[in-house]
């Protein structure tokens, strides 16, 4: 290592938008054959960092090295073709084009007179593909493959030039536990080759799994690197925030009240069997399984977006038949869907009207709707929430996904529900957020109401959660108090061993 | 109000005082009349000239703010205008003598008020796209229109009604009159009402508006009906001057107002929009179409013109939303 230099250097960066100094005097090294892992919370500048270094951006000041040569990055093409390459979050493939015409988009091998040389294409595709491992072949419609073979297409796609430094921005975002497995043996097949590897996560359990070095960037300025080995979660958290992260077992415990819902053998096509548990009030009940267990879907199923094909739902002991959120809403049910941006909030609208959207018929003075009404509902959850806002009129598509998500639940509070299903909080939600939401819950919790928590998150289903129900394919496999609950009879729950060991 | 919103909304006022600014000047040296072009009665004129496509205009506003689009605005026009001056020639109206005038009236506005609960219908039942269904009510109301007369005028001049269309109180024509009032009304549809709010709601994002416990389909058919009702409004106004309609008129209406619409920064994709600067894009259009008359340009220079600038806005309004976006994103 002594002789090695840095693939990639970066060297006072400073990138300044009006009003705001994004990026202040940011350096930032890695060397071959490394994973580095880059943290912040949101609006860090983490995105800026990356946006400099494939070329989206024009740093102010500072410079690029690239293997100690200086670079000007103009585009994210010539970044790539540099050897700089970047596995974005947010999957940009095609649905209805093959994963070779995917992975090669923009790139195709081309014969003469512009014809697609297709024998290349899928010959190079599936070599590519070879190399990960994966279950899917050139000819597959992208459409059909799950989240996590699309992830996987979006790394074979980084993998058409031979890379030098690979940026995987929030990889895990949407996959299962067996799913990282994979792709943390692609990152490790990658360091091997001598690949320099940047790797954003919020998820402080992956970091220390597979990186080598960890770099906080705390308001756009350098907070320092830690090697990975010598450090802890506590001492990366307060870099990043100035304080720890509580995600300690949930040890509270209250009076609960009556039954608040009760499912009985509810059932939706193949999407979940025979499902049935109860929530009281004062009490939470976390539903961990892996993704595709069907937990969304019974909270939609109960939210009325979907149809039962059999069982029954009570509410506070009487059966109800719920065929549409309107519906849901009136027994007092409220969904804070997984999705916030595209499911939960108007993000082109205002706080104020995003808060009132469920009840803004109610609220009028004669054909009008009362703007006094409405800002007092506004002003008391935003204090209740302690919600960040300017103000009322500010646009909630500008807001932080902490304060967003408070704006969806602050919604749904000031309905006054019994019960209160919220899918993944914290999805994308910085640290600090995270455990202001936590909290959140379980004052909820003790206030009375009767929360359903649905995540993929251990120790936030942990942490929050009286009672927790595990799901496997479909079906509820077990239920656990949280005094029995063990982090192994949980993942043995939820990965069908024990339904195996049954059989 | 920042200042991003203030640029916005005040954008579409700003280009109609450069062009009154561009035509006056440009006016005293080409000009062929002798009038200058900010004569009052001119500006008057022009405000009676924009009601037609401005009603309708302001109708498309409330529909686009909704998510939705309605292609078959002119061909309701042509229809309702052919009930209104037909069904003053039956007998049993004829015998009413001027009560005919409210009665036809009624007739032309429950037309518009049908078809567009038609339109309305069909994209809530159906869940056909907008486009879709009223690019083909587009086609078969225009059917109804030759049905009704072959390819002959309609014809029904009734000296009240002219007067009364001609009119004018406080300087201002009866046309304008009902643009003004469509405008106020729809402004407190839009910003002060239930109805408003989650007709902004739904354009932006449907399937909040859906989890929020909005009734999507009803909204729509509303909507609809506006826009149908404002059609045969826009149509009662027009023809109860001229007293006559050829089975074509109406034709490219809907692309006129729509154009109004999005010059005056009502976003095509829903969820943004403000019906004051539909009245801008309104009187803008109208102002160069005065304008390059006043100045000698024919028709066809008129559109091609319009049809320059409406590209040239939007290309200029998505450079500051990306310049926006940019700031956002840290």
């Amino acid at each position: 290592m002594s002789e090695a230099i840095p693939i990639l250097r970066l060297e006072g960066i400073v990138k300044t938008f009006p009003g705001v100094r994004a990026l202040d005097d940011v350096s930032f090294t890695v060397m071959p054959g490394e994973v580095h892992a880059l943290m912040g919370e949101n609006g860090a500048g983490k995105s800026t960092l990356m946006k400099v270094l494939g070329g989206i951006y024009a740093p102010d000041e500072g410079r690029i090295f690239i293997d100690e040569e200086p670079t000007v990055m103009t585009s994210p093409l010539q970044a790539k073709a540099k050897g700089v390459v970047f596995i974005h979050q947010e999957l940009s493939l095609a649905d209805e084009l093959t994963v070779a015409e995917n992975i090669f988009l923009g790139e195709l091998p081309l014969k003469s007179m512009g014809r697609v040389d297709w024998a290349k294409l899928y010959g190079d595709t599936n070599r590519i593909l070879k190399t990960l491992n994966v279950g899917f072949n050139a000819k597959t419609r992208l459409g059909d493959l799950s989240i996590a073979n699309q992830q996987m297409v979006e790394i074979a796609r980084a993998l058409t030039v031979e890379p030098r430094a690979v940026i995987f921005d929030e990889p895990t975002a949407s996959l299962t536990d067996a799913e990282k497995v994979v792709l943390f043996d692609v990152i490790a097949e990658l360091k091997a080759r001598g690949v320099g590897i940047i790797y954003i996560s919020h998820r402080m359990e992956e970091i220390f799994k597979i990186t080598d070095r960890i770099s906080v960037l705390r308001d756009g300025q350098y907070r320092g690197t830690l090697e990975t080995a010598q450090t802890n979660e506590d001492e990366v958290t307060q870099l990043m925030i100035g304080r720890s992260l509580d995600l300690s077992r949930n040890e509270s415990h209250h009076e609960l009240g009556d039954v608040a819902l009760e499912v009985r053998g509810l059932s939706c096509g193949n999407l979940f069997q025979d499902v049935s548990f109860e929530v009281r009030s004062g009490e939470v009940v976390g539903f961990y399984g892996l993704v595709g267990a069907g937990r969304t879907e019974i909270a939609e199923t109960i939210f009325g977006l979907r149809n039962p094909s059999a069982g029954q739902i009570l509410i506070d002991g009487q059966e109800v038949r719920i065929s549409s959120p309107i519906d849901a809403i009136g027994y007092g049910i409220s969904l804070v869907p997984e999705d916030r941006k595209a499911q939960g909030l108007v993000l082109g609208m205002n706080c104020r009207d995003n808060m009132t959207l469920p009840q803004v018929s109610d609220l009028t003075a004669g054909p009008f709707v009362s703007d006094g009404a409405e800002i007092a509902i506004f002003d008391q959850y935003r204090d209740k929430l302690d919600i960040r806002t300017p103000g009322w009129k500010q646009i909630v598509g500008n807001l932080s996904g902490g304060n967003q998500q408070k704006i969806v639940i602050g919604k749904w509070l000031s309905m006054h529900p019994r019960v209160l299903i919220v899918d993944e909080p914290t999805r994308g939600i910085d640290v600090g957020s995270k455990s202001e939401i936590h909290n959140l819950i379980r004052d909820l919790a003790a206030q009375g109401y009767a929360v359903i928590v649905i995540s993929s998150e251990m120790p936030e289903v942990l942490h929050v959660s009286d009672r927790i129900v595990a799901m496997y394919s479909g079906r509820v496999m077990r239920q656990f108090t949280s005094d029995e609950v063990t982090e192994d009879s949980l993942i043995q729950a939820i990965s069908g061993i024990e339904a195996q060991v049954l059989a | 109000m920042n200042i991003q919103t203030l640029l916005k909304q005040g954008a579409i006022w700003a280009f109609i005082v450069a062009e009154l600014i561009f035509f006056t000047i440009a006016g005293d040296f080409l000009s062929t009349s002798d009038k200058s072009f900010m004569d009052f009665d001119n500006m008057l004129l022009l405000l009676k000239q924009s009601a037609p496509i401005g009603i309708i205009a302001l109708g498309m506003t409330i529909i686009m703010i909704n998510g939705n689009i309605d292609l078959s605005v002119g061909t309701t026009f042509a229809l309702a205008a052919v009930v209104m001056l037909d069904s003053m020639t039956w007998p049993f109206m004829v015998a009413l003598g001027d009560w005919s005038i409210p009665l036809a009236w009624t007739f032309a506005l429950l037309t518009g008020v049908v078809l567009g609960a038609i339109n309305g219908l069909l994209v809530w039942k159906t869940g056909v796209d907008a486009f879709i269904v009223t690019l083909g009510s587009m086609l078969g109301y225009r059917g109804l229109v030759f049905m009704y007369n072959g390819e002959n005028p309609t014809s029904k001049l009734n000296w009240t009604l002219v007067d009364f269309a001609e009119a004018q109180f406080l300087s201002l024509h009866t046309a304008t009159w009902f643009l003004l009032a469509v405008t106020l009304v729809l402004w407190l549809v839009t910003t002060k009402t239930v109805h408003g709010r989650n007709a902004y709601a739904i354009g932006n994002n449907r399937e909040a508006a859906v989890n929020a416990g909005i009734k999507v389909g009803p909204h729509f058919l509303w909507n609809f009906i506006l826009i149908g009702f404002l059609a045969a409004l826009s149509a009662v106004v027009f023809y109860s001057e001229s007293g006559s309609v050829n089975p074509n008129d109406g034709m490219l209406y809907e692309l006129w107002a729509i154009t109004a619409v999005v010059l005056g920064g009502t976003k095509l994709s829903g969820g943004y929009g403000s019906i004051i600067s539909t009245l801008g894009g309104v009187i803008a259009i109208q102002l160069l179409r005065k304008g390059l008359g006043h100045i000698g340009a024919g028709t066809e220079t008129v559109n091609l013109v319009i049809g320059l600038i409406l590209i040239a806005v939007l290309f200029l309004d998505r450079q500051l939303n990306r310049k926006g976006k940019e700031e956002l994103k840290i």
